[in-house]
Formats: structure tokens, C-alpha cells, sequence
């Protein structure tokens, strides 16, 4: 009796990998018959009727995926569960896809619509793809301040309304990892990058003095919190900040004077992909004026075409969360990928302040 | 015969707990055992001990024992009013007990952050009578709140079953016989009853121990439960080995209240769920 179940369950657990590596081989053969991309992003991140237009100009379907945050979209990526054939993500992930040899290389130059994208933000993704081989710039931002301004006293300009207590219980933190420790890092004087351990645990320790002044860490519903006055201020991302003032007039804006962190999200083309053609033309297709401005006004994050830039109008042009001036991002600084032992040290302090 | 054609429908599930079940044990069971770097360790299990793991065990722990006292305290008094109740269709009372689940669960801890917020409908009401506003928001009282709602159902199902079971007819006799009710709710019903409470502690104290979706919506992210912590390392830290040990460790825990209060299932089996 015994015997015979473990035979069934032997023969059940056979069948099971036959029958997955047999579909596993007529997907791959489906891919040449009908052109597909598979596209992974942020949520939130993309104009979901482009996607439909796309489709509808070229016939190329688009696989869609999304992850919230740039760890779990590398996890999700080198997981192996689906192959990606492009990505959109940080300028620190970008650099760690591109060192792990993620990457392809892409020639950009050669896409009609490319010279839409502002120079100034090629040289600025340098920092993480030296000589722009691999990224396409999508979207950029900083990261700041969003505060109500009937609830405060005086001005806003230090990431100090933070860490000085006066607005205990009234203050959301980003609810990751780095964005944290940018804040403090940034507050210090230090340099947001930074791998000296003293700087680093520094920087922890003044967030784990300010927990208990933290009414919560959240990352997609830190505005709508400011926005419904259950908190004061709360720290979020540029687009998250002008947005904010859409919802709620009271509600400002700011770069901190410190400085903080600039970042540019970029799409690169994975080594998995084998459809090369029809990835450039949907590159090539982000990049065109009207794309790349239903994709803006989706989610208000500062584009780096030019076309868009040009004809936004007078009061967007003048906003400092989409426009920041030249003087407010002078002490900003782009996020770089950090050694292995320097993550351990982020992974194991964070984890700490979380369970203060 | 017949027994063949029983075995030959039990393939849906030997399917299912091999493929779903056994073989997921195995990878989380071979990750916790081995490095990063490959080789065998006894590191990752042993990180429960790292003091920021303990804390958050023992908080986990604690928050699910909280949870599990407080709904057997809602389910209990509920059971006893029903049973002694004229009410006829008892299964529509039943009904209406559980048709929370029916909504998504997220949704439902999603809709308990609206009422508890600090600008929330029951803040807005507590001021509108002129009382002081509750701040329970991203405490752990929100949690435990969040917990008991959502797991409320688990635990009135079973008591109930098990009490509106015991026979109308022993409660008379012991009434006759003289007892008082405080007696016959201390000699009677509540040893009758042990089976659905044990089936309802492990229907409750087992997934609030390992929660951690309520607790980062209700928690404000400033909790961290033992759940939380593996979710980090699976999601952020990368680090799998680790996620896994502890996950296992947790494992253990499950094991053990599973051990202590599921036995009482084998001596009532009709009821349980």
C-alpha cells in the first residue's frame, strides 16, 4: 500500500516536470510566430493607453510588469521567473544590472526620435553607464519635502523640521532603505553615498533618535496622508510633491538646502532579449513628443525630452518640483550602487531602526 | 474495486501537495541550511538568537497571543447567547458571521486604516460627541485590532459549531441534578467546548504569528514582526539563505501550538470546519 503511493506521488512529480519543460519549449516557439515584447516598471510609472497604441501601431503585444521598489524589481528580475526583455529603474540599479552583465548594448543614436532627449541628461547618467551605452533616460526627479503650509511655523527649507522634534508625530519617512538613509546622510553633511561604516552608523543612529517623532514609514501613500492632514510633512518624490499640491493647494514642495538625491530612472535593454528590433521600437516610440507627454502628465515626474519641457506651460515650467532651478539641485547628488559590504551594513542598521 | 477508484481521485491532491507543498519545503528547508556562498551552515536557523530577530519573535508571538485571547473573549459570550437564543434559523446568524470573508482581506485591513486613522471616521466621530480622538493608528493595538477582525470568523465558527453541539438535553440534567449555571457553564459547556476552541486557537494564533501584510498597513511600517523581517530579506536584502532559516524557525513555532491545541480535533471531528 505504502509502496504504491510512493509510486503515484514518484510518477505525479515526473509528470509535473515533463509536462513544465514541455511548455516551457512551445512558449519559446510561440515568441517567433506573434511579436511580443515583456516590459517591466514601476507601478504607476506608464500611461497604460500608450500601451495600447503601441500595440496598435506596430502589432508587437507587450507583455507588462511592475514592482514597486528597485530591490524587488531586481529580485523579480534575477529570480528567472519570466524573462524581461527591457526595464525601467534606478540609476543605482541600472549600474549594478550593467556591472552584473545584465545589460545589452543598445545604439540609441541610430532611433529617429532620440534626439529629443535633453544632452544634460546624458551627461548626468554618465555617473552610472559611462558613455551611455546601455540607458535611456525615462524620467528623473528629486526626492524632498512635502509640507502643509497652514500646519507649519516658518519657513521650510532644512531637512532639520526632520530631526528637531517640533513636529513630533506629524512626520513620514520613506519607507526604504536608502531614501532613509539619504536624509540623514544628506542632514549630516555627508556625502549620500558615503561607505565609511562611522558616517553610516552616524546617520542610523540620528533615525533611530527620530523614530518615536515618526507617525509612520510608507512609500506610495505618503502623500495621500499629507494631502488627507493625517501628517504635516512627509518625505517623497518630486512628482509625488507636485501632485500633492494639486490635491491640496496648502501643500509645498522643497529641496532641502543640504542638498538631496537626484535620480534618473532609465530603461535598459536585458541580455535576455531577442526580439532587439522591436525593443528599439518601443524605445524609440517612448522617446516621440507625444508619448513621452502622455506618460508625463500620467504621473508628473520631470521629463528629459526636451519637446516636453518646451511646450509645458508657464506655471509648470515654473514649478520647482518638475523644474527645480540650477541652485537647489547644486548640492544633489545621484545615487551610486554600494559594495557588498556597505549593503550588509544599510540591511543590518535598517533593520535595527525598524525595530526600535 | 472501489478503492482503486478512490486512489485515482486522490491524484488532484497528491498533485497539489507535492508540487505546492513538499517540493516548496524542500528548497526553503535546503536555503535555510546553506550559505550564500554555498556549503552547509547552521547560521541562518541560529539568527533567531540575533536580538533583533528575537525582539521581533517575541513581539510576533505576543501580538498573536493577544489576538487569540481577545477573539475567543468576543466568540465565546457570542456562542453562549446564541445557543440559549429562541431564534430559530441559527445557520443565518451564522451566515451573517461570516460574511466579512467574503471581501478581499486586504480590502478589509485597507478600510480598518481609514476608520482608524487620525483624521479617520471614528476620530471624526469621537470629536462630533466631544470626546478626546484615539490615537491607535501605527501603534500595536492597531495590528492586534487588525488581526482580531480578520480572524475573528476562524475562531466564532468552530466555538460555535461545538457549542450549539452539546445536547439541550445534558444542560437539563445537570440542572435537575441541581447545578447552577455558573456550574453548568464550568462543568458542562466549557469541557465540551474544548475541541472548537483548540481548532480556533490554531485557526487564529497560527497566521497572526506569521502575519506581516497587517502589519505594515496598520503599523505604519514602524512594527516589525518576524514576518516583516523575512519579507525584507526575501524582497530587499536578497539574502534567501537567511529568509529562509528564519522562516523556518518560525515553522517550528507553528509546529508546536499546532501540536498543543490541535489534538483536541481527533475527539470531535464532525464539527470542526
Amino acid at each position: 500500500m505504502k509502496k504504491k503511493i510512493m509510486c503515484l506521488i514518484m510518477s505525479v512529480c515526473m509528470l509535473t516536470l515533463c509536462a513544465c519543460s514541455a511548455t516551457g519549449q512551445t512558449a519559446g516557439e510561440d515568441n517567433s510566430e506573434e511579436q511580443s515584447l515583456t516590459v517591466f516598471n514601476y507601478g504607476q510609472y506608464f500611461e497604460p493607453e500608450m500601451l495600447e497604441l503601441f500595440t496598435k501601431e506596430t502589432g508587437i503585444r507587450i507583455n507588462y510588469e511592475e514592482a514597486a521598489t528597485p530591490e524587488e524589481l531586481y529580485t523579480k528580475y534575477v529570480s528567472g521567473g519570466i524573462s524581461y526583455d527591457l526595464l525601467c529603474t534606478s540609476d543605482y540599479m541600472i549600474k549594478r544590472l550593467i556591472d552584473e552583465g545584465e545589460a545589452k548594448e543598445v545604439n540609441y543614436r541610430g532611433m529617429e526620435h532620440f534626439k529629443n532627449i535633453n544632452p544634460e541628461f546624458l551627461k548626468l547618467s554618465d555617473s552610472f553607464d559611462p558613455g551611455n551605452k546601455y540607458a535611456l533616460p525615462y524620467f528623473w526627479g528629486t526626492v524632498g519635502i512635502l509640507y502643509n503650509t497652514t500646519k507649519v511655523n516658518g519657513p521650510i527649507d532644512s531637512w532639520d523640521v526632520l530631526f528637531n522634534g517640533e513636529y513630533s508625530g506629524q512626520i513620514i519617512m520613506q519607507d526604504s532603505m536608502r531614501d532613509s538613509f539619504m536624509v540623514a546622510l544628506k542632514y549630516l553633511g555627508y556625502s549620500l553615498n558615503t561607505t565609511d561604516e562611522k558616517k553610516i552608523r552616524e546617520a542610523a543612529d540620528l533615525l533611530k533618535k527620530q523614530k518615536p517623532d515618526v507617525e509612520s514609514y510608507l512609500v506610495d501613500e505618503a502623500r495621500d496622508e499629507v494631502v488627507a492632514e493625517n501628517a504635516v510633512m512627509a518625505v517623497v518624490y518630486s512628482g509625488e510633491g507636485y501632485l500633492g499640491h494639486e490635491y491640496n493647494p496648502d501643500l509645498a514642495y522643497v529641496i532641502p538646502k543640504e542638498g538631496s538625491n537626484l535620480w534618473v530612472d532609465s530603461w535598459i535593454m536585458t541580455k535576455n532579449c531577442k526580439n532587439t528590433e522591436a525593443a528599439l521600437k518601443f524605445l524609440d516610440f517612448l522617446c516621440r513628443e507625444d508619448v513621452a507627454k502622455a506618460n508625463f502628465e500620467f504621473q508628473y515626474y520631470s521629463s528629459p525630452n526636451k519637446t516636453v519641457v518646451d511646450k509645458m506651460d508657464e506655471t509648470l515650467k515654473a514649478n520647482n518640483a518638475i523644474n527645480p532651478s540650477y541652485d537647489s539641485l547644486k548640492d544633489c547628488e545621484v545615487f551610486e550602487a554600494l559594495d557588498e559590504k556597505t549593503t550588509a551594513l544599510y540591511s543590518e542598521l535598517w533593520k535595527e531602526i525598524k525595530s526600535e | 474495486m472501489k478503492s482503486k477508484k478512490v486512489r485515482v481521485l486522490a491524484i488532484p491532491y497528491a498533485v497539489w501537495i507535492v508540487g505546492f507543498t513538499l517540493i516548496p519545503l524542500m528548497f526553503v528547508l535546503a536555503k535555510a541550511v546553506t550559505s550564500p556562498a554555498g556549503g552547509f551552515t547552521f547560521d541562518n536557523l541560529l539568527a533567531i538568537f540575533d536580538p533583533v530577530n528575537r525582539k521581533s519573535l517575541i513581539l510576533s508571538l505576543l501580538l498573536a497571543f493577544i489576538s487569540t485571547v481577545m477573539c475567543i473573549l468576543i466568540s465565546y459570550p457570542v456562542a453562549l447567547i446564541l445557543k440559549s437564543s429562541k431564534i430559530k434559523n441559527k445557520k443565518i446568524l451564522m451566515f451573517i458571521l461570516i460574511l466579512p470573508m467574503w471581501m478581499n482581506f486586504i480590502l478589509r485591513i485597507l478600510a480598518v486604516q481609514m476608520l482608524l486613522s487620525k483624521n479617520g471616521i471614528i476620530n471624526h466621530f469621537l470629536t462630533m460627541a466631544g470626546l478626546s480622538p484615539i490615537n491607535i493608528i501605527n501603534t500595536p493595538y492597531a495590528i492586534v485590532f487588525g488581526m482580531v477582525y480578520d480572524y475573528l470568523p476562524y475562531m466564532m465558527l468552530p466555538v460555535l459549531n461545538c457549542i450549539l453541539a452539546i445536547p439541550d438535553d445534558i444542560i437539563e440534567a445537570s440542572r435537575d441534578l441541581g447545578a447552577n449555571r455558573l456550574t453548568v457553564l464550568r462543568r458542562i459547556i466549557i469541557p465540551l467546548s474544548l475541541s472548537g476552541i483548540g481548532s480556533g486557537i490554531t485557526m487564529v494564533f497560527v497566521p497572526s504569528m506569521t502575519e506581516f501584510v497587517i502589519a505594515n498597513i496598520l503599523g505604519g511600517g514602524k512594527i516589525q514582526l518576524l514576518g516583516n523581517i523575512i519579507e525584507q530579506e526575501f524582497s530587499v536584502t536578497m539574502n534567501q539563505h537567511l529568509g529562509s532559516g528564519l522562516s523556518v524557525t518560525l515553522m517550528i513555532f507553528v509546529l508546536l501550538t499546532t501540536l498543543l491545541f490541535g489534538r483536541h480535533e481527533d475527539t470531535n471531528k464532525g464539527f470542526v470546519l
